[in-house]
C-alpha cells in the first residue's frame, strides 16, 4: 500500500503521464527484444516518477545504441562512438552529479570495442544504469559473430562460432561491480524489476540482458532467440522491488527473505535465500556465473548487490553545486589570486 | 645552411661577451642536475639579466646522457643557439663529444676524477675534485650524486661572479623554503667555490654581472602557465593520461586548483581531474562533459591526438565544446619523444573524418600559454567546438622568463546557452539553426535543463537544423555549410597575429609558437647586415584577414617552423592560394629548437638564391 495515492489514474507521482516517456518511433526490426526493453524502461522510468528532464540517455553504436531515440523523449540524448559511451557518461555525471544516467549498448559494443572502457567505468563506479542488449550477433553489419556468442553456435554466412563467449556479467563482477544482473527481453516481469532496483543503486548497475535478434540470430539453434530463452531460462535469484515511498508490509519468516536498502531508500527484498544462494555474497556469485559459463547455462537474475562501493562523483569531492551550472565568481579566482601567485615564481 | 652560416659567422652569431654567452651541463639523467641547473638558471634571472634554460633529456629515467644549456643575454634573447661557450662535462660517457664540440675560447669544468688529457690548446679546462667537494654537505653516500651537481654549480658562481646570495634564494625557492636541504646543498656550493679561490686560478674573460633586465618579470615553464590559464579560464573538468610533454601541464592544473578552486567554506572542489585509461577515454569524458556544460580540457600530445581522432571529429560535427592541449613533441612512438616538433599542425587542423578544419591556437610565450588557457574555454563555448591549442615541447617544459600575467580582460563567455525559462518562453529549440546570426552556431541546451522543450539528441552525422535524424542529402548538405559558416565566423573572433611591418621591406617571415623567440633574434641579426624583414607571427588557425593581407604585401613570404615537411607552409597555400608562388618553407626538425643563427643562416641563402 502506497503512503500517497498519485494525483490520478493517468499521472505519477511528479504528475507526468505516460506518454511523457515516449520517445520517436522505433526503425529497429519488428519484434527486435531492444524494443521491448525500450518499453520496459518507459515503464520503469513512469513507474519511480523519475523526472525525465534529468534523465541523459547515453550509447555507443550499434541497433541497441539506436534505441535511445526511442524512449523518454523528454531527455537529453547523445550517441557516442562505438564502444565508447562510457568514458562520455563518465563526464556527463561528473560535470553534472544531479543528472540520472542511463546508458545503452549491445554485445558488439560492450565485449569487444568496448571492453576497455566497459571494465574502467565499472572501476570507477560511473554511478549509471548501464544495459547491455545482448544478441550475440553484429546486426548493423548484418550476421557476424559477437564475443558473447556461445562455442559451437552457427550463423548463415559466419559459420560456426569456435571461440569461448565473453561473460560481461563476470567481467562486471570481477572489476568489483556492485550491481550484476541478467534478464531475457522475454521476460518483461523480471526486466522491470532489475530495472527499478538498478535505478536506485549508488553506481554502476550492469544488467545484461538477452535480447534476440529477429532477423539475424533467432533460429532454432541459437542460444540468443526467444524459443532457447524462454525453455531454458534459469532465474537463480527472485527479487522483489519496494520504492522509497512505499512501505514494507507483507512479513515474511525469519531466514526466508533479506532486505537490502538501496542508496536512494528503496528496498530490495531477496527471496528463497536458502534454495538459490546470496547474491551479497561476491564469491558465491563468481562461482554461480563461472558454472553457468562453463556449462553455457542460460541464468538470471540478480546476481550481485553491493550497495558500499563509493563512486567517482563521491570520490571527487565535489561541491553541491554541479560543475555545469558554476557561476564565474565560483570558478575564477581573484584579481589578488593571481597577483599573489605571480609573486612566487 | 652552415656554409652561409660560416661566411657570414660574426654578423649572424651573438657577441659573446658580459653576460653574454650559454653554459652548457652535461649530465647523465636521474643524477638530480635538474636541481643544479634550477639554481643557476633563477640566481642569473634574480640577477636582472635575461636567462633561459633549456633541458634536452632523454626518454629514460636513470642512466642516459642529459644536457641543460643555459643562456644569458645582455641584449635580451632567449632562444636556444648553436654553440655554448662553457661546458660542465658531468657525463663521462659523452666526454669526448661534449668537450670537441666547445667554441675556440671556451671553458670546459671537468671532475679531476676522470685524470683525462686536456688535449685542447684553444679552451680553458679547470677541474675539480667533485666527489671530495660533494661529502661536505654531509649527505649521505646516496645522495652524494645529487650534491655532486651543487659543485658545479659553486664553482660556476665563483669562476663567473654569480651571487652567492642569489643561488642560496634559488635554493630556497626550489625546496619551497626549507632550510635543511638548503643548508646542505649550499655547504657543497660554499666549498665549490672556496675550492676554486684556493686552487684555481682564472685564465678565461666570461663573467656575469647585476643588470636591471628582468625586474617584475617571472620565470616559469609554458605548461604551468597554461595550467594557470585554464584554472583562471574556470576550467571545470579535466580528463587526460599522462604523456611527455604534457603531463606537467594537469599535473601543474590539480596542484594550483587544490589551492585556488575549493570552495572555502565546504573545502569542495569546483573541479573534476580524471586519469582517463587512455586518451580515447579522455576525450571521450571531455565530449560528455562539454556536452553537458562543463568547461573541459585535455592536455595530451601527437600520439594522444592520434586516439583522440574520431571523438574530435565526433565533436566538431555534433557542436561541443572542449579544449585540448597538444604539446607538440616529436613523433611517432617513442625514440626521440622528449624532443621538440611542430609536427601536428596538419594533423590536428583536420583532426576527424569527414570535413573537418578546427580551431588552433598557437602560444608563443608564457603570457599567452596563459591567456589561451583561459581564452580557449571563451572560444569553444563561444563556437560550440573543440579549440586545440598547440603548444610544444620547448615551450612547455623549458624555463622561459616572462612579463607577469594579464588578468582575464573580460568575462568568461558561455555562448549560447539557453535557460528554461527562455525556452518555456520561445516555445521551441532549434538545436543547430543558426538564421539569427548566421555565425554557424545555434542555441544549445544543457542536459537537466527544466523544460519540455530542452532535450534533443545528439549523433555524429545524419541531424537536420532540430538534430533531429535525417539522411536526407539537403538537409546534411546544409548542416555541414553551417560549419563552414562557423570556421568563417572563427575567423573573425580569433586572436589576430602579431605583425610588425617594417618600411622597406621586401621579406616577411611567418612564424608560430616557439619559434618566436629565436625569429626575434635572427630578425635583429638579419637587419643588422642590412636585409629588412617584416614579421607576422600567427596565433591562430584559422588566419584571420589581417594575416591573409600580410601575405598579400610582400614578394617573399618565408614560413618558418620547426617540422620537416613546412606543414604551416601548407596551410597557408590552400588558405591563400594566390600566395602559394611567394611561399617559401623554412623548416627543420632534429629535435631541437631552431637556433636564431640557423633561421638567420637560412633566410640570407635563400635570399642571396
Amino acid at each position: 500500500m502506497s503512503l500517497q495515492e498519485p494525483p490520478s489514474q493517468e499521472v505519477n507521482f511528479i504528475g507526468l503521464s505516460r506518454n511523457d516517456y515516449k520517445g520517436g518511433a522505433s526503425t529497429l526490426c519488428k519484434g527486435c527484444g531492444h524494443d521491448s526493453i525500450s518499453s520496459r524502461i518507459i515503464t520503469v522510468a513512469y513507474d519511480l516518477s523519475i523526472n525525465p528532464k534529468r534523465v541523459i540517455k547515453l550509447s555507443g553504436i550499434g541497433c541497441s545504441s539506436k534505441s535511445p531515440a526511442y524512449f523518454l523523449g523528454q531527455s537529453h540524448g547523445i550517441n557516442g562512438l562505438h564502444g565508447r559511451m562510457p568514458s562520455m557518461a563518465t563526464g556527463a555525471i561528473l560535470a553534472n552529479h544531479n543528472l540520472v544516467a542511463v546508458g545503452v549498448s549491445g554485445d558488439g559494443d560492450t565485449a569487444s570495442i568496448g571492453m576497455g572502457q566497459f571494465k574502467h567505468m565499472v572501476r570507477r563506479n560511473t554511478p549509471m544504469v548501464y544495459i547491455i542488449e545482448n544478441n550475440g550477433v553484429y546486426g548493423l553489419t548484418k550476421g557476424q559473430f559477437s564475443a558473447t556468442a556461445d562455442e559451437g553456435q552457427e550463423l548463415k554466412h559466419a559459420g560456426r562460432n569456435e571461440l569461448p563467449p565473453l561473460d560481461v556479467c563476470l567481467e562486471a563482477l570481477v572489476m568489483d561491480c556492485g550491481f550484476v544482473a541478467r534478464s531475457f527481453a522475454g521476460d518483461p516481469r523480471q526486466v522491470e524489476t532489475l530495472l527499478k532496483a538498478a535505478f536506485s543503486h549508488r553506481g554502476t548497475a550492469v544488467i545484461d540482458i538477452i535480447s534476440p535478434c529477429v532477423t539475424f540470430n533467432d533460429h532454432e539453434e541459437s542460444t540468443k532467440s526467444y524459443s532457447y530463452g524462454k525453455a531454458h531460462e534459469d532465474v537463480v535469484t527472485d527479487v522483489s522491488f519496494v520504492p522509497a515511498r512505499e512501505e514494507l508490509t507483507v512479513n515474511y519468516n525469519e531466514g526466508e527473505v533479506a532486505d537490502v536498502e538501496m542508496f536512494d531508500g528503496s528496498v530490495l527484498r531477496l527471496h528463497k535465500l536458502d534454495s538459490k544462494y546470496d547474491p551479497r555474497d561476491k564469491f558465491a556469485a563468481l562461482k554461480v556465473l563461472e558454472e553457468a559459463h562453463l556449462k553455457q547455462e542460460f541464468i538470471t537474475g540478480l546476481i550481485y548487490i553491493n550497495e558500499d562501493r563509493p563512486t567517482v562523483s563521491e570520490l571527487s569531492n565535489l561541491s553541491e553545486t554541479p560543475l555545469s551550472m558554476m557561476k564565474e565568481e565560483q570558478v575564477r579566482p581573484s584579481r589578488e589570486a593571481l597577483a599573489k601567485l605571480m609573486a612566487e615564481f | 645552411m652552415s656554409a652561409v652560416l660560416e661566411k657570414r659567422d660574426d654578423s649572424l652569431r651573438t657577441k659573446v661577451g658580459v653576460n653574454n654567452f650559454s653554459i652548457i651541463a652535461a649530465t647523465v639523467n636521474g643524477s638530480g642536475s635538474q636541481t643544479a641547473n634550477a639554481v643557476i638558471t633563477r640566481a642569473l634571472f634574480k640577477m636582472g639579466i635575461p636567462t633561459s634554460g633549456k633541458n634536452l633529456f632523454p626518454s629514460n629515467i636513470s642512466g642516459l646522457p642529459t644536457w641543460y644549456i643555459i643562456r644569458l643575454s645582455s641584449e635580451g634573447f632567449i632562444a636556444r643557439r648553436e654553440t655554448s661557450e662553457i661546458l660542465v662535462a658531468m657525463n663521462r660517457a659523452t666526454a669526448a663529444d661534449d668537450i670537441a664540440k666547445v667554441p675556440a675560447g671556451g671553458m670546459v669544468i671537468y671532475p679531476t676524477e676522470w685524470k683525462i688529457t686536456e688535449t685542447r690548446s684553444d679552451v680553458t679546462y679547470y677541474s675539480l675534485p667533485v666527489l671530495q667537494l660533494a661529502k661536505s654537505s654531509g649527505l649521505t653516500a646516496k645522495l652524494l650524486t645529487y650534491a655532486a651537481n651543487m659543485v658545479y654549480v659553486g664553482a660556476l658562481a665563483e669562476l663567473l661572479g654569480i651571487e652567492f646570495a642569489e643561488i642560496e634564494n634559488a635554493l630556497l625557492h626550489h625546496f619551497n623554503g626549507k632550510r635543511k636541504p638548503v643548508d646542505s646543498n649550499m655547504a657543497v656550493v660554499t666549498a665549490a667555490a672556496e675550492y676554486v679561490r684556493a686552487n684555481i686560478v682564472k685564465n678565461d674573460s666570461f663573467r656575469v654581472e647585476r643588470m636591471n633586465m628582468t625586474q617584475d618579470m617571472i620565470q616559469i615553464d609554458g605548461n604551468t602557465a597554461s595550467a594557470l590559464g585554464a584554472i583562471f579560464g574556470g576550467v571545470t573538468f579535466v580528463a587526460w593520461y599522462p604523456i611527455t610533454p604534457s603531463t606537467s601541464l594537469v599535473e601543474e592544473l590539480t596542484h594550483y586548483a587544490k589551492a585556488l578552486r575549493m570552495e572555502p567554506e565546504t573545502k569542495k572542489a569546483t573541479f573534476a581531474v580524471v586519469q582517463a585509461e587512455d586518451e580515447i577515454a579522455a576525450i571521450g569524458m571531455l565530449v560528455g562533459a562539454g556536452w553537458a556544460g562543463a568547461r573541459a580540457l585535455t592536455a595530451t600530445s601527437g600520439p594522444g591526438i592520434a586516439l583522440m581522432t574520431e571523438y574530435a571529429g565526433y565533436a566538431y560535427f555534433t557542436d561541443i565544446p572542449l579544449v585540448v592541449w597538444d604539446v607538440t613533441r616529436m613523433g611517432p612512438s617513442t625514440g626521440m619523444p622528449t624532443r621538440v616538433s611542430q609536427g601536428d599542425i596538419l594533423t590536428v587542423y583536420y583532426l576527424g573524418h569527414g570535413d573537418t578544419r578546427h580551431i588552433i591556437l598557437l602560444p608563443a610565450n608564457m603570457e599567452e600559454c596563459f591567456e589561451f588557457g583561459w581564452k580557449s574555454f571563451d572560444l569553444a563555448e563561444r563556437l560550440q567546438t573543440p579549440v586545440f591549442v598547440l603548444s610544444d615541447l620547448d615551450l612547455g617544459m623549458n624555463t622561459w622568463m616572462s612579463q607577469q600575467f594579464q588578468y582575464p580582460d573580460k568575462p568568461m563567455d558561455r555562448g549560447k546557452v539557453l535557460t528554461a525559462e527562455q525556452l518555456n518562453e520561445l516555445k521551441t529549440f532549434n538545436r543547430y539553426d543558426d538564421s539569427a546570426d548566421k555565425d554557424g552556431v545555434g542555441p544549445r541546451t544543457l542536459p537537466g535543463t527544466d523544460s519540455p522543450y530542452a532535450a534533443y539528441f545528439t549523433r555524429g552525422s545524419g541531424h537536420n537544423s532540430k538534430a533531429v535524424y535525417t539522411e536526407k542529402p539537403d538537409e546534411w548538405e546544409e548542416n555541414l555549410r553551417r560549419l563552414a559558416r562557423k570556421h568563417e565566423f572563427a575567423r573573425t573572433i580569433v586572436p589576430s597575429p602579431v605583425i610588425d611591418s617594417v618600411d622597406g621591406a621586401e621579406v616577411g617571415i611567418i612564424a608560430y609558437g616557439s619559434t618566436d623567440a629565436a625569429i626575434a633574434e635572427a630578425r635583429y641579426r638579419l637587419n643588422a647586415i642590412g636585409l629588412k624583414t617584416s614579421y607576422a607571427r600567427l596565433k591562430a588557425l584559422p588566419v584571420t584577414q589581417e594575416a591573409l593581407d600580410f601575405m598579400r604585401a610582400y614578394k617573399r613570404l618565408y614560413v618558418v617552423e620547426s617540422n620537416f615537411d613546412g606543414q604551416m607552409a601548407k596551410v597557408l597555400m590552400t588558405e591563400a592560394p594566390d600566395c602559394a608562388s611567394r611561399i617559401v618553407s623554412i623548416s627543420k626538425c632534429d629535435g631541437w629548437s631552431l637556433s636564431s643563427e640557423w633561421i638567420a643562416a637560412s633566410i640570407l641563402e635563400k635570399e642571396q638564391q
